[in-house]
């Protein structure tokens, strides 16, 4: 029989009450320590600043930003959204495309050998050498160019971690069902894709700061953009470095609450994989 | 009885790079409707090969592999299948992870009786209590009476055991013998158990199959008088100890580290406790 351990010391509510606490505690101290964490780093920053009496074209300070702020905020909601929008579209054509590329090379032995070296090379070329290219080859569709380069820049990890969890998913697992009389697509439903969930999470946790770069260099590059990109250029050619530095900060915002979104997904999607420390 | 299993003349090879290399060569098998029967042998003989045979998920090069009387051409619902590795579904809970089977299954009963029977079954096996647990939440022991739980759950009329205990410690693993046989009493299945464990071949099955070195075909037969559940104390008398000695003799002639003298007696009649085959 198996063995259930009773608890002899504490009565059964307390223990509870104090599991709650402690989950209470966990939950402020996730919060609380990354908030202390900016606190400190901005203080440092200002610090740094002041300290060394550096001109804002040299480095704004923290101070420095919500002036910058106050005066554009109207093209920071605008453009702010138009970057979110084109990263997380871009991010959504990663996925769907990484993923079957990802399923591609997962189920068949000779499509791995044969596509590997093709995907590897491509992801070796430096984005910023394909903008140019992309933008000139498509004048005038903005808002597709960034698309397309914040897709090409982060389908890769998805692509490569979906064909790695289904490549190394054990025979055992396949056996299970297909012992059953289960078809190929039962399997991939029932376990191959779950099981791959893990790895798919960790793969988009690296593609979402990715796409965010390559929105980026589109509208940096490309003439009259628009989105954070081109509000940074526009601070650059007017001289107005505390702007520069408003959008950097407002795309490192930008990046934190994708990134989050992605982690919440994983917790709804893949929570199980997590083990509660013991 | 009549012969729920019945493997003739079966020849197997596998394609490797270095040439085909014979696994299976002559074996011959017969398990009766409600017959237990282990299958022992030197590690590599092509024991694992058997029961995916068996299972369907493959075809042998020749010979004949009848269940039931009727050739298998494939994978087939009324096989249930245990490894030594539990494959649990880590995302699902131990009630959806023994439930699996019927997913794939056509259902026979209504869904309600569905979980009223794998409830049933974790019970048998003393994981009741578990049911809402996640596999990583369970001992390895239990995680194993799960899986046998899911290999049971649709009433299949062969159970295919791949040496399911092997990675259990020896206190566990003579626990879960005790369950088997408590399981085999209310649940009746045609078992084909592969072990490396040949204290566990007399304990469980009413026949032990000495397999040859590979490439394999049936070495020696052993019949155990006892049936139904037993204490482990059976395994310390004479009789146990003799059964022991003769396999363990069969298995080092089977290594090839002894000779096979009694191959040279002619084999005694069928129905005998010890059967030479050649």
């Amino acid at each position: 029989m198996a063995y259930v351990p009773v608890p002899v010391t504490k009565p059964r509510g307390v223990a509870m009450a104090r599991s709650k606490a402690v989950g209470k505690a966990l939950v402020s101290r996730s919060v609380m320590a990354p908030l202390a964490a900016i606190v400190v780093f901005v203080v440092l920053w200002e610090l740094l600043v002041q300290a060394n009496g550096w001109p804002d074209y040299v480095m704004a300070s923290p101070s420095d930003l919500p002036p910058a702020y106050a005066r554009y905020w109207d093209l920071f909601l605008v453009m702010g959204w138009q970057t979110l929008w084109r990263t997380v579209v871009g991010l959504v054509l990663a996925v769907v495309v990484g993923v079957a590329l990802g399923m591609i090379m997962g189920f068949s032995r000779l499509m791995r050998d044969a596509l590997y070296p093709l995907l590897v090379g491509f992801n070796a070329i430096p984005k910023a050498t394909v903008v140019p290219i992309v933008a000139l080859m498509f004048v005038g569709a903005h808002d597709f160019n960034t698309i397309l380069i914040a897709f090409m820049i982060s389908f890769f990890p998805i692509a490569v971690s979906i064909s790695i969890g289904l490549s190394t998913l054990e025979p055992e697992y396949r056996d299970i069902l297909r012992a059953l009389g289960a078809s190929q697509s039962t399997i991939f439903w029932k376990i191959a894709l779950p099981k791959t969930l893990p790895e798919f999470f960790g793969a988009m946790k690296v593609a979402v700061t990715l796409a965010f770069i390559g929105t980026n260099l589109m509208e940096i590059v490309s003439p009259h953009g628009r989105g954070l990109g081109a509000l940074f250029d526009s601070g650059k050619t007017n001289s107005d470095y505390p702007l520069m530095f408003a959008v950097l900060i407002a795309l490192a915002v930008l990046g934190i609450l994708l990134y989050y979104v992605v982690v919440a997904l994983e917790k709804i999607f893949a929570g199980w994989a997590e083990r509660t420390p013991t | 009885m009549t012969a729920m299993i019945e493997i003739r003349g079966v020849r197997h090879a596998y394609q490797t790079a270095d040439g085909p290399l014979q696994v299976l060569d002559g074996l011959e098998l017969t398990v009766d409707e409600g017959g237990f029967v282990a299958v022992v042998g030197p590690s590599g003989c092509g024991k694992s090969t058997l029961t995916r045979l068996i299972a369907g998920l493959m075809k042998p090069d020749a010979g004949e592999m009848l269940l039931h009387g009727r050739p298998v051409q494939g994978p087939r619902s009324t096989v249930g299948m245990a490894f030594q590795n539990p494959v649990l579904l880590e995302w699902r809970t131990i009630l959806q992870n023994v439930m699996l089977p019927l997913e794939i299954v056509p259902a026979k009963t209504p869904r309600r009786q569905q979980e009223e029977r794998a409830r049933y079954l974790l019970s048998l096996v003393g994981l009741d209590g578990f049911e809402d647990k996640r596999p990583s939440e369970l001992s390895g022991g239990m995680r194993q009476r799960a899986s046998l739980c899911r290999a049971l759950v649709h009433q299949p009329e062969v159970l295919i055991l791949d040496e399911p205990f092997g990675a259990l410690d020896a206190f566990t693993r003579e626990d879960l013998w005790q369950t088997m046989h408590r399981v085999k009493e209310n649940e009746p299945f045609t078992g084909v158990l592969i072990t490396h464990d040949l204290r566990e071949s007399i304990f469980l099955a009413n026949q032990v199959v000495v397999l040859s070195g590979r490439p394999a075909r049936t070495q020696y037969v052993l019949d155990v008088p006892a049936t139904g559940p037993r204490d482990l104390e059976h395994l310390y008398t004479a009789e146990a100890s003799e059964m022991l000695t003769v396999l363990r003799h069969q298995i080092e002639v089977a290594q090839g580290r002894a000779p096979a003298e009694d191959t040279a007696t002619p084999a005694p009649p069928p129905g005998s406790a010890a059967q030479g085959m050649q």
